[in-house]
């Protein structure tokens, strides 16, 4: 079994990736009764026997002694990591793991990359290094960060560059959380497009996330459950936005709520990687399968069911409901629609009690509503994990590659192209070292060329499909 | 003599398990209509060749299980041990820690020749247990990365190693739609592969496996494990012991030999399928009962036209009429959809055995011309009932049925390849453009062979 490692860059990363761990211990102690220390769990953690000063603790086998996450902790400011290191989850995390700086970024991109990068290059490759040798097997750095700011935008996309060179065997997943057109740092279209070069450079995958469909999920679910259509039948535990019954008490941060649907996309990503099931699917076999041509990378995600109702016999109605669900506009992670648009490749992994069969009706069901390019007519990625998610009996993460992200390229580029021209706060940039404005025109240009490469494909749509004349052999 | 077999990745470990276990249980089984004797003779041979002895007398199966990461080896052991009848051996799986990524080329150029030595040292040690071996049965699917890449690499290297003795590869043929996005160009590299390498190749295909499960054996909500169990069903009714068609008095010595000999007569055609009748859940057999003659009848219409299974069969489906010149014969087939035979072994089981009237079988209209249907056609009659139907035929078909498939997949690994979509993940392991041309070519010849028959 292989491990990944996550690395939170930012405010936002750090707290989503805090979401995210308390989550994770969460799922492995419902599925972990015995409290051994499996393979499982070593995929995201280290056991460690704390009485041992230095590194010498790490323990393998056995009872699990003290869990430390496998996770690098990375924010110019450090109120919100030593809130982390503060709370309920202090334990969790190894004090040595973390680089924090006090000024801040100052919501520029250029200062986490550029000035940040190069200050904490050695403690950034060291940190990392460590982590590396903690692994049996690393497959994947997993990396959270939001586009908008300087930090996770700037910073973040450094520590792409130190990750290929360093490990280029292994996979680097990015979730990118976009700025939503009311974001109330005026500079997030240039960060986001300095950022978006890089990924287009540097990742194997992002998953694009955006904080107005993060919002509109919860609205819709609180609406749900606060309408008292549905009676007292919601479970508590199910809602995926919840954190009820973790190690966090409080709940009424504003962000927590939204953090928490993409601490579940992330463990349902790796759920099949880390239990077991019928068909199983690797953090390797999602790039094999849902990136076409390299730079191609930009997987859009839905996660269903949002809530689970309180009985517990599911009707196959409700689970082709859930299926159903999936490819809607509403449950999708950032503003987009893949129905209307076209699928490249889409991957579908179920957790729970779910077989081959119930699997195959829906894609059948489901495949004619939905347009595919013409050299991947059937192109779905499967998976079923036996392990649901706590709280659920079963549960979808549909992972698309499709054009119907290139909507929230052109919006980006646009919001960027209204401040470019005038040159608005483009000072603050061009007077960091080893920023011009050929950075920007470069920036720009790759988007560009990748906003180009949907259009194309869009074009096919609507196509006839011919058969290509195939090689014909004498006989 | 044994069958040594090579379990990979996880369909051929979870396909693996579940043929031990029918087998086990088959010959284990006490309802064999036959006599205590009888019943004793016919476990011992099949123990001789599918599990070897340990001290406390629980039989280890004869096989090698491999996977390039863990989960999937560790509950098949789990669960061979749990039943307490049978158990895999301790030392006799190799694996890794992380998996092809559904990459043949990953499988093929990285993890085989890193990994050679150590698994062909488990396969030599597994063979040196057997007093004679009749050859390999290496269970493997196309789609992945692993069965089919690793796969490929195994047997081209059992090919090498031990070219005196047979290798019968099992490749399940992936669902029409989607499992693996990339699983048409895996299959045709695979394909491509093992036709170099193998002696023959015995497709099972999903779909087909499905439909069973759907419409005889009644399943609502069918798992992987349903799926396998008929397969496992469908391979025990072909490989458990047997007597030759003129009565001898000991079972067959080496089975993968006499299929081979029965089924393969060019290397041109490798391609066999299996067909088998009756085939439903427990419950319902407890209500049936069966005549030789409605049995067959319906076995050779499934044959004739290309059916899997015997529920929708078309009966409108007739072998053309013998006598008429060859182009004829060949326009008229097209017509019919009629699936034209190369060669054919019927295997029956059960009571009454010996009246089984297989004339329908030796009719020269289902065979290709250039074979005479005395050595194209072959039957195999033992009196010993399997998995308690009192009566059940086994066809193991070496016919044009999986022209239609295979030309599908060709077609959709084509359109793929020429948008060269995907082509990076496999060029960064060295397999290039031309690697995919050459299957293509190989596979297009062996189309159009069998679609000439």
């Amino acid at each position: 079994m292989t491990q990944s490692v996550v690395v939170q860059v930012g405010q936002c990363g750090n707290q989503i990736g805090c979401c995210f761990w308390d989550l994770a211990l969460r799922e492995h102690a419902a599925v972990n009764q015995k409290g051994i220390y499996d393979e499982a769990i070593s995929s995201f953690f280290r056991n460690v026997d704390t009485r041992v000063v230095g590194d010498g603790g790490s323990i393998s086998k056995g009872k699990i002694c003290s869990l430390k996450a496998r996770a690098v902790l990375i924010d110019m400011e450090e109120g919100v990591v030593n809130e982390i290191l503060q709370g309920p989850l202090r334990d969790v995390f190894d004090s040595k793991q973390l680089i924090t700086d006090i000024s801040g970024s100052g919501n520029n991109w250029a200062v986490g990359h550029k000035v940040f990068g190069s200050l904490y290059q050695e403690q950034i490759l060291e940190k990392l290094r460590k982590s590396a040798e903690h692994c049996d097997c690393l497959q994947c750095f997993f990396i959270i960060h939001s586009m908008g700011g300087g930090t996770g935008s700037g910073l973040g996309t450094f520590l792409l560059k130190v990750l290929e060179d360093e490990f280029p065997e292994v996979y680097r997943f990015v979730t990118s959380i976009y700025p939503s057109g009311e974001d109330d740092v005026i500079t997030s279209p240039y960060n986001s497009i300095l950022a978006m070069k890089e990924l287009n450079e540097h990742a194997d995958c992002v998953l694009p996330i955006d904080n107005q469909s993060l919002f509109d999920i919860i609205s819709k679910i609180d609406l749900v459950v606060n309408s008292g259509k549905l009676g007292t039948a919601v479970k508590p535990k199910s809602l995926v936005t919840s954190s009820a019954g973790a190690f966090k008490k409080q709940q009424e941060k504003p962000f927590d709520a939204m953090n928490n649907i993409v601490a579940n996309l992330l463990l349902n990503l790796t759920s099949s990687a880390r239990f077991e099931g019928s068909l199983n699917m690797d953090l390797n076999e999602i790039s094999m399968n849902l990136v076409p041509f390299p730079q191609l990378h930009y997987l859009v995600s839905s996660l269903t069911p949002l809530y689970t109702l309180a009985d517990v016999n599911i009707p196959p109605r409700r689970l082709d409901q859930m299926f159903s669900d999936a490819f809607s506009k509403d449950h999708q992670l950032i503003q987009a629609d893949p129905k209307h648009s076209l699928y490249l490749a889409c991957a579908l992994m179920v957790r729970g009690n779910v077989q081959i069969s119930d699997l195959r009706r829906n894609i059948e069901r489901l495949k004619p509503s939905l347009q595919f390019v013409s050299w991947n007519q059937e192109g779905w990625k499967t998976s079923l994990c036996s392990v649901p998610p706590v709280g659920h009996s079963h549960s979808l993460l549909a992972l698309a590659n499709n054009t119907c992200v290139k909507p929230t390229f052109l919006e980006l580029r646009e919001r960027f192209m209204r401040l470019y021209k005038k040159k608005a706060h483009l000072h603050h940039y061009l007077q960091i070292e080893g920023m011009e404005e050929s950075c920007f025109t470069e920036a720009v240009s790759s988007l560009s060329a990748l906003i180009q490469e949907y259009s194309q494909l869009d074009a096919t749509k609507s196509m006839p499909m011919e058969d290509l004349p195939r090689l014909s052999v004498a006989v | 003599m044994s069958i040594v077999t090579v379990q990979l990745g996880q369909c051929g470990n979870q396909i693996g398990f579940e043929v031990f276990d029918a087998l086990f249980s088959d010959s284990h089984c006490p309802q064999g209509l036959c006599s205590k004797r009888e019943n004793e003779a016919y476990q011992a041979s099949c123990k001789e060749r599918f599990f070897s002895e340990e001290e406390n007398g629980v039989p280890i199966a004869r096989a090698v299980l491999v996977d390039m990461e863990p989960k999937v080896i560790n509950q098949t052991l789990s669960k061979a041990a749990q039943s307490g009848r049978w158990k895999y051996g301790q030392c006799s799986c190799f694996c890794q820690k992380q998996g092809s990524g559904n990459n043949w080329a990953y499988g093929y150029s990285v993890h085989g020749p890193r990994h050679e030595e150590s698994i062909m040292n488990l396969i030599q040690k597994e063979v040196e247990k057997c007093d004679s071996l009749s050859g390999f049965f290496i269970i493997m699917s196309m789609a992945g990365g692993t069965g089919s890449g690793l796969g490929a690499f195994i047997t081209r290297n059992l090919q090498d190693q031990y070219s005196n003795s047979l290798k019968m590869n099992h490749i399940i043929w992936p669902y029409g739609t989607g499992e693996v996005i990339v699983q048409n160009y895996n299959s045709i590299l695979t394909l491509s592969h093992l036709y170099r390498s193998s002696d023959a190749l015995l497709v099972h295909e999903n779909d087909a496996l499905h439909k069973i499960c759907a419409k005889l054996m009644n399943i609502k909500q069918i798992s992987f494990r349903d799926i396998n169990q008929v397969l496992a069903h469908q391979l025990g009714s072909v490989f458990q012991p047997t007597y030759s068609e003129e009565g001898s008095s000991h079972y067959r010595r080496n089975p993968l030999g006499d299929l081979m000999e029965n089924l393969v007569p060019h290397p041109e055609f490798k391609m066999l399928g299996v067909r088998n009748i009756p085939q439903m859940s427990e419950h319902s057999l407890a209500y049936s009962t069966f005549t030789w003659a409605g049995l067959l009848k319906h076995l050779r219409q499934m044959l004739i036209s290309n059916a899997k299974m015997e529920e929708g069969i078309d009966w409108q489906v007739r072998p053309p009429l013998s006598g008429a010149p060859t182009l004829g014969k060949m326009s008229v087939n097209k017509n019919l959809h009629f699936n034209t035979s190369l060669a054919n072994l019927v295997i029956l089981r059960g009571k009454e055995v010996h009246s089984a009237d297989l004339g329908g079988f030796k009719d020269p209209a289902l065979y290709t011309s250039w074979l005479e249907p005395d050595n194209a056609f072959n039957m195999w009659k033992t009196q010993r009932a399997f998995n308690r139907y009192e009566k059940s035929a086994a066809l193991v078909s070496n016919s044009q049925f999986l022209v239609k498939p295979l030309d599908m997949i060709v077609g959709k690994a084509w359109n793929m390849f020429a948008s060269k979509a995907y082509i990076h993940q496999y060029t960064k392991f060295g397999i290039e453009e031309e690697d995919f041309l050459d299957s293509f070519t190989l596979l297009e010849q062996v189309v159009a062979s069998y679609r000439n028959l």
